[in-house]
């Protein structure tokens, strides 16, 4: 049995939920395309896939090279360490033993070239710890 | 004993709230206890004002037993910038908003008079709700007035970014205004679906009170958008920042709020929407508090976590859920939306462009949302940079830039908006097409560039169409408004296509080219002041041989936050402004790390920001006199009392 219904509004519904799947579209072929993983050293060398990610460590004491415009330094989670070739002038700011966060990718040759350096600061920064990692907001 | 006396008024504020809250329930449900419910009101008032002012105290008096000023209060910092500190972290930051929000619930309650209406009744009780759960708030999880344990010498002063300018001491109390403002539609929309009350007692009070927010908070971006460029140094305006997006969110559903509520539009029953929009505003503003307060956004800016969190959760929680289901269960009361059926007329050009500004805010929603989500959902910590926004919000940005060109040649105020409509939207559409052929012949830009000049030109050339016709003499404010968001669009489009930046690395008598500009560095120069160090690199500019002035950024190092700040040198003339920062220098000050940027046309922002502020006020200033001019005929007294409110 057939429940009558008011025709009218029936095209603004359509249109609606044309721009609904047209945004959701949108969002998430852009998304897939600029979402950035924040990675550890050991994480990036186990899947050493090419993409670009931010790599986020310690720089390691000893290991800065300046050599005209490019930089290179060992960044550092404790268990890998990974060399890191970063062109440009580093922030002023930029420490051996400090945290960095550089966003790149993973070269074939396993060097990681970055194009963005930022640095934390000793008193800001909190290592994520183990286990409390995934709870954001707590 | 500043201690004792900050925890104490914050617990009298949070009783007096409660209290404030329970007795303005029994106001609307029983005409009961009004002066007692009022008085209530001021007391919360009081008890904030005594807050602030103890914390100001403490910061001036350095006295560093206080938490608060241990952490963020200094000797070596000067006077302004220490009393600048209270929103300089997040603890005093909350004390401010308490401030504001009570002062904001006060004069509501007075513009009331003796006897306000069922709706304004709510109103200041679910107001009075947000007050108790900031009292809480702040007496709970972020108490400024715990005292320091062992009292240091001497403190950090406050982040050295925000003491590099006196802009510190307007820009976040005016963004916070206009956030916090915005609870008061949303209070009144609560009210409406409680009481179910027709639109006219309360719709105007609420949409003066939007409106008043709207304009603070659009004056708070813009200047927010200049400290970016002209303090911060990055080189940007603006970066898609959780934080950024935090003040751009509410801004897009609050002018969508608005345009449906445009007092013309009243009888065309989009009370639904308003409703839904006001309180999609003041959700927002919650969330984005949430986000960039609580570190809950995991990004290269904060890994401090802070227990603010999982407490400014719940109460959003708690928001979206009242406001959800208050909506489902007593939503169908109001008046339904009645659109005239016709797909051209002033109604659904409104009612297209709220959409697309929701569109907007949905997406730039989920681009800030989306890290925190991916980690809720696979423990992968990600960001989103800006090419998703660029790629996403920008060209929904277009579409509402040329949807309010159209819709603004079709005046509202008479029956048939669409009459004549052909030929002005054809005399607009020829002075869009006329610029985009202009800028495509003169340079290369990329398609999106173009289409952004042609849009922004079809409007404005719409402006003049039809600014000086009759029916549109009450648009003006509105007009006006476009012209300047038109404006800001050019100003963003012009700057991001024809900028030129170089970075270098350079000695002492070297020099850069950018954008037809020569810097040469002339000299470094090293100074200790009081709380920093500071490098100035100084540069002399030429334009084809022709010196033309000099410029001096500097690097500021704050070794009491072990932290350093560049701050960019500006010149601004006809061709652009010439922007240069320095990144870094070498030890024996001979060597310098400099970022040379030509940019034309930035000005147009803080120009186009200023006529949309403008516009805002001479919307506010019109109302008030549409209203004094109404005020011969009777009319609904709670209307007219609570219309002192604006």
């Amino acid at each position: 049995m057939k429940v009558p219904r008011p025709r009218k509004p029936r095209p603004v519904f359509v249109l609606a939920a044309i721009l609904a799947i047209g945004i959701g579209l949108l969002v998430m072929a852009a998304l897939r395309d600029t979402v950035v993983y924040y990675r550890t050293p050991t994480e990036v060398v186990q899947a050493s896939s090419e993409r670009t990610v931010r790599l986020g460590g310690q720089v390691m004491p000893g290991t800065v090279l300046r050599d005209g415009g490019v930089t290179q330094f060992r960044l550092t989670d404790g268990h890998t360490s990974l060399l890191v070739l970063a062109r440009g002038a580093l922030p002023d700011t930029f420490r051996e033993g400090q945290g960095a966060v550089v966003e790149g990718a993973l070269a074939p040759d396993g060097t990681f070239l970055a194009h963005q350096v930022a640095v934390k600061h000793s008193n800001e920064y909190r290592p994520p710890v183990a286990g409390t990692a995934s709870e954001p907001g707590g | 004993m500043n201690t004792t006396v900050g925890s104490v008024a914050l617990l009298v504020g949070l009783g007096a709230s409660l209290a404030w809250t329970m007795l303005w329930v029994s106001v609307a449900l029983w005409d009961k206890m009004i002066p007692m419910a009022r008085r209530a009101t001021y007391a919360a008032l009081t008890a904030a004002v005594v807050a602030c002012g103890t914390i100001e105290w403490a910061l001036i008096t350095h006295d560093f037993s206080v938490s608060y000023v241990a952490e963020n209060g200094g000797r070596h910092v000067p006077l302004y910038f220490t009393v600048t500190s209270l929103w300089g972290a997040l603890d005093g930051s909350i004390l401010l908003w308490l401030l504001i929000l009570t002062a904001a619930a006060a004069l509501l309650v007075h513009a009331g008079g003796r006897q306000p209406g069922p709706e304004h009744r709510w109103a200041v009780a679910i107001v009075g709700g947000v007050a108790a759960f900031f009292f809480a708030l702040a007496y709970f999880a972020a108490n400024p007035f715990e005292s320091s344990g062992a009292v240091p010498a001497d403190g950090p002063g406050p982040n050295p970014l925000l003491r590099e300018h006196p802009a510190m001491g307007i820009h976040p109390p005016l963004l916070y205004a206009g956030y916090v403002g915005l609870v008061v539609p949303f209070g009144f929309a609560l009210a409406a679906l409680v009481t179910g009350g027709a639109e006219r007692d309360w719709l105007p009070a609420a949409r003066r009170w939007a409106l008043g927010s709207w304009i603070l908070l659009t004056a708070g971006i813009v200047l927010g958008a200049w400290w970016s460029y002209a303090v911060l140094g990055w080189g940007g305006y603006w970066a898609w920042d959780p934080v950024e997006n935090a003040s751009l969110l509410p801004w897009l559903t609050a002018t969508a709020a608005l345009h449906v509520t445009l007092v013309r539009n009243r009888k065309s029953g989009f009370t639904g929407w308003a409703v839904a929009l006001f309180g999609t505003t003041f959700l927002l503003v919650l969330l984005g508090t949430f986000l960039t307060r609580s570190g809950a956004v995991a990004s290269v800016h904060s890994f401090t976590q802070s227990p603010l969190g999982p407490m400014f959760l719940g109460f959003v929680v708690l928001c979206t859920g009242v406001s959800v289901g208050l909506l489902l269960w007593r939503g169908d009361r109001l008046s339904p939306a009645s659109t005239s059926g016709r797909w051209l007329s002033p109604q659904s050009a409104f009612l297209g462009n709220a959409v697309l500004l929701v569109a907007v805010a949905a997406v730039v929603l989920t681009g800030t949302l989306y890290p925190l989500i991916s980690e809720l959902l696979s423990g992968q910590r990600s960001g989103v940079g800006a090419d998703y926004f660029d790629r996403t919000a920008v060209p929904l940005l277009l579409a509402v830039l040329a949807l309010m060109g159209v819709a603004q040649l079709m005046p509202s105020d008479t029956r048939d908006g669409t009459r004549g409509l052909g030929s002005r939207l054809l005399v607009a559409v020829c002075g869009g097409l006329a610029v985009i052929a202009l800028v495509g012949f003169a340079g290369r830009p990329t398609v999106l560039a173009l289409l952004a000049f042609g849009v922004s030109a079809f409007v404005l050339t719409g402006v003049a169409t039809v600014w000086f016709s009759a029916a549109h003499r009450r648009s003006r404010p509105g007009l006006l408004a476009h012209t300047g968001i038109a404006v800001v669009a050019i100003g963003i489009t012009a700057s991001s296509c024809y900028a030129t930046v170089v970075t270098q690395d350079l000695a002492v008598g070297q020099s850069l080219h950018a954008g037809g500009v020569t810097a040469e560095l002339v000299g470094i120069d090293r100074r200790a002041e009081a709380d920093r160090m500071t490098a100035t690199a100084h540069l002399e500019l030429r334009r084809g041989g022709q010196q033309f002035g000099s410029l001096a950024p500097q690097l500021h190092y704050f070794s009491a936050r072990d932290m350093t700040t560049a701050v960019p040198a500006i010149r601004s003339g006809p061709a652009g402004d010439v922007y240069v920062t320095v990144t870094s220098v070498d030890e024996n000050g001979q060597r310098a790390a400099l970022r040379l940027a030509v940019n034309p046309f930035v000005d147009l922002i803080w120009f186009g920001g200023a006529v949309v502020v403008l516009a805002g006020l001479l919307a506010l200033l019109a109302g008030r006199d549409a209203r004094a001019a109404r005020g011969a005929e009777p009319s609904p007294a709670p209307v007219e009392l609570a219309g002192k409110a604006g």
